[in-house]
């Protein structure tokens, strides 16, 4: 499943690179992107386990970078 | 401005007049004889905070986290290392500098962002539904197939339809950037992301939101980004390096000499702080992809859609085109192109031919009739009678007239004179036995392809090629009037595979080629070529799938713009990485050896961050 999330609060290019490489390394994540000029996540992963992932996710981007949140 | 820039504004106008007040006593002595007191570094400390705190505390919290070589932590180590060498001047105004160039960055990020945005701006908010006599706004998302929904003058079309009702004139600016705007009526497409001009139309929509044009457009544009280009791969390789190198850079410098060569350990430390402070890659890392991104956003504009960085890349370096001939160089439709009349009126002999056509929905046959400039009275036309194979025997004015190929002409004994044309078809005309002239029938080549190619030639193209199934013939015609190199004729689909791999073969290492073609029958070339360039026919899907670069409007002129936009592109962002480089490593030296202080270390920093981004901003405009 390929999903989008807008993003807020992501303030440096440097973090969203960090993110993408760090969701990337995630169990299930077939690919995802972190763009800084959009402003955007883009997310492709398991099923199944979607939530999860995302969840995951989650925890990765708040330990690159706590103030920015996903939108849901 | 946002809220949160509006309050680091405010934080850094405070903490910028309270240290300028302290620099100002410094400086006129007052604060000497106070020099080595212990409340010293506490005043200075009161700016600092009120400029820097958020930076310590990201700091630490970043720390926690496992996140330890981020911009923050630099910048923390960098001023609470010339507070311990007593250098608390310096130590506030890095900070003060620092969050100046941080707020401006993030400004400037934020403004290149919307006018992009802005400029994209063609995503429908609603659609307008009929229900009980009312008008009712619902998102375009709820809209199903086959509902009719209602546009208002100066709305925009929210999906993509047929005119059920209504006359009106679309502006298709924003997707095709050409500005003559388009007529519509009842029976015709609409296509969503236009504005509708001075008409209200009834339209029954025929795709659903996801589906429709200017969802795919913006998807497009969005996932642009993504597909990032070889100069971008590399800074962000080179950053996942860079920081760590020159923060042990920054170790061994404070470190080694002093324990080693007898220096001093307060000068080295400064000397250390000053490489980390240049140690994060964000001028490279923010400019390449907004550099790129600007690039995109202005092609869009003008109505090329570009899938990716990756192809912005490659089409700069483009010296081979490849082009699909008909619907890509020629129109792809029919046209009289010639009319011969035999001892009557040209005009008499096309009433003829049309009125004998009149009941056929041939392709020829309507390009005869579009062509005919009288009125026809369909009365006069009795009887026809379509010979399969031949062309139509029709009764007019209660006379036989016979339309037709060469074998309808001998088949009846009509004495008529040949006329070969290497372009098209040719149709004889005869009344009973009398021959009446000859209609010549062909495609016609797209206006501007000559210019276009000429274009394409100047901005470096070595080679055109023409792929097509046509007569050898024909093709070469259409070849020699418009400037075409090369000509591979009467091929099948297949042959166009192998024929661009051919072509694939020939080329140098690091040069590109493209293929252009009206995507209809070319998903397999358009994919095979570097750069598969295709017309977007105003939403054919096929197209707008398999290719690599849209042209909206099916102008080929367009060509030659992109190139020329890539290119300029790909001189700012190797502008950006080649500054930012090269003053990064000279403040670096200089810092080693003790030349360069902690303010050009900053303006090493953020400010080439700054210059790098407006420079970046230069490729949005074209």
């Amino acid at each position: 499943m390929k999903k989008k999330f807008k993003m807020q609060d992501l303030d440096c290019a440097n973090c969203a690179a960090k993110m993408e490489e760090n969701i990337k390394k995630l169990d299930g994540v077939v690919d995802a992107t972190v763009s800084f000029m959009t402003q955007k996540l883009t997310i492709e992963a398991d099923d199944e386990r979607f939530d999860e992932i995302m969840k995951e996710v989650v925890a990765v981007c708040k330990k690159v970078e706590p103030d920015c949140q996903i939108l849901m | 401005m946002t809220q949160k820039q509006k309050k680091m504004r405010l934080r850094i106008i405070i903490a910028g007049i309270l240290f300028l007040v302290l620099f100002a006593l410094e400086h006129l002595g007052h604060l000497e004889e106070y020099e080595k007191s212990w409340w010293m570094p506490i005043i200075f400390l009161i700016p600092y905070s009120i400029v820097g705190y958020d930076i310590v505390w990201k700091a630490f919290r970043n720390i926690r986290h496992g996140q330890v070589f981020d911009e923050n932590f630099l910048m923390m180590i960098a001023t609470f290392g010339a507070f311990g060498v007593q250098e608390y001047s310096e130590a506030v105004a890095v900070m003060l500098f620092y969050q100046i160039g941080e707020l401006f960055q993030n400004y400037a990020v934020g403004k290149s962002r919307q006018s992009i945005t802005e400029m994209m701006d063609i995503c429908p908010e609603y659609a307008n539904i009929e229900e009980n006599g009312e008008l009712l706004q619902v998102d375009p998302d709820d809209v199903e197939v086959g509902m009719t929904i209602i546009i208002k003058p100066g709305e925009k079309i929210p999906l993509d339809g047929i005119v059920l009702e209504g006359e009106s004139l679309l502006d298709t600016a924003a997707l095709t950037g050409e500005s003559v705007p388009r007529a519509v009526r009842a029976g015709e497409q609409v296509i969503s992301g236009c504005v509708n001009g001075s008409g209200t139309l009834r339209v029954e929509v025929t795709k659903e939101f996801d589906d429709s044009t200017v969802a795919k457009i913006l998807e497009l544009v969005e996932n642009a980004s993504s597909k990032k280009a070889k100069v971008e791969n590399f800074i962000t390789r080179f950053a996942k390096y860079y920081t760590p190198v020159v923060t042990i850079g920054a170790v061994i410098l404070a470190v080694l000499p002093p324990l080693f060569f007898g220096g001093t350990w307060i000068e080295w430390i400064q000397r250390a702080c000053i490489f980390l402070v240049i140690s994060c890659p964000c001028a490279l890392v923010i400019s390449v992809p907004l550099g790129f991104f600007g690039g995109i956003g202005a092609a869009s504009k003008l109505g090329i859609l570009v899938k990716g960085s990756n192809y912005l890349e490659a089409i700069s370096k483009v010296n081979t085109i490849v082009f699909d001939k008909t619907g890509t160089l020629t129109k792809g439709e029919f046209k009289v192109s010639k009319v011969i009349p035999q001892e009557i009126q040209e005009e008499e002999l096309m009433e003829f031919a049309a009125l004998g056509e009149s009941y056929s929905n041939h392709p020829i046959a309507i390009s005869i009739k579009e062509a005919c400039t009288k009125n026809l009275d369909l009365n006069r036309v009795e009887e026809t009678q379509e010979i399969a194979g031949y062309g139509v025997c029709a009764h007019i004015d209660g006379k036989k007239f016979y339309l037709g190929n060469k074998k309808l002409m001998q088949d009846k004994k009509i004495a008529y004179k040949s006329y070969d044309d290497s372009m098209g078809t040719t149709i004889y005309v005869a009344r009973e036995q009398d021959y009446l002239g000859a209609i010549v029938i062909s495609d016609t080549i797209k206006e501007g392809a000559k210019t276009a190619l000429g274009r394409m030639k100047k901005v470096g193209v070595k080679r055109c090629v023409m792929l097509t199934g046509d007569r050898e013939e024909a093709a070469k015609t259409v070849a020699q009037k418009i400037g075409i190199d090369e000509v591979c004729a009467e091929l099948l689909p297949a042959d166009k595979v192998s024929n661009v791999e051919r072509l694939l073969e020939e080329q140098k290492e690091g040069e590109k080629l493209a293929f252009v073609g009206d995507g209809i029958n070319d998903a397999p070339v358009l994919t095979r070529a570097d750069i598969g360039i295709a017309m977007g026919s105003m939403g054919s899907d096929a197209a707008i799938e398999a290719a690599d670069i849209v042209l909206m409007d099916d102008n080929i002129e367009k060509i030659a713009t992109i190139v020329l936009i890539a290119r300029k592109t790909l001189t700012i962002v190797k502008q950006n990485i080649v500054f930012a480089l090269s003053v990064k490593a000279l403040v670096l030296i200089l810092g080693a050896f003790g030349m360069a202080n902690m303010w050009e270390a900053v303006f090493a920093d953020v400010g080439v961050s700054v210059i790098a981004i407006i420079n970046s901003m230069r490729a949005l405009k074209f």
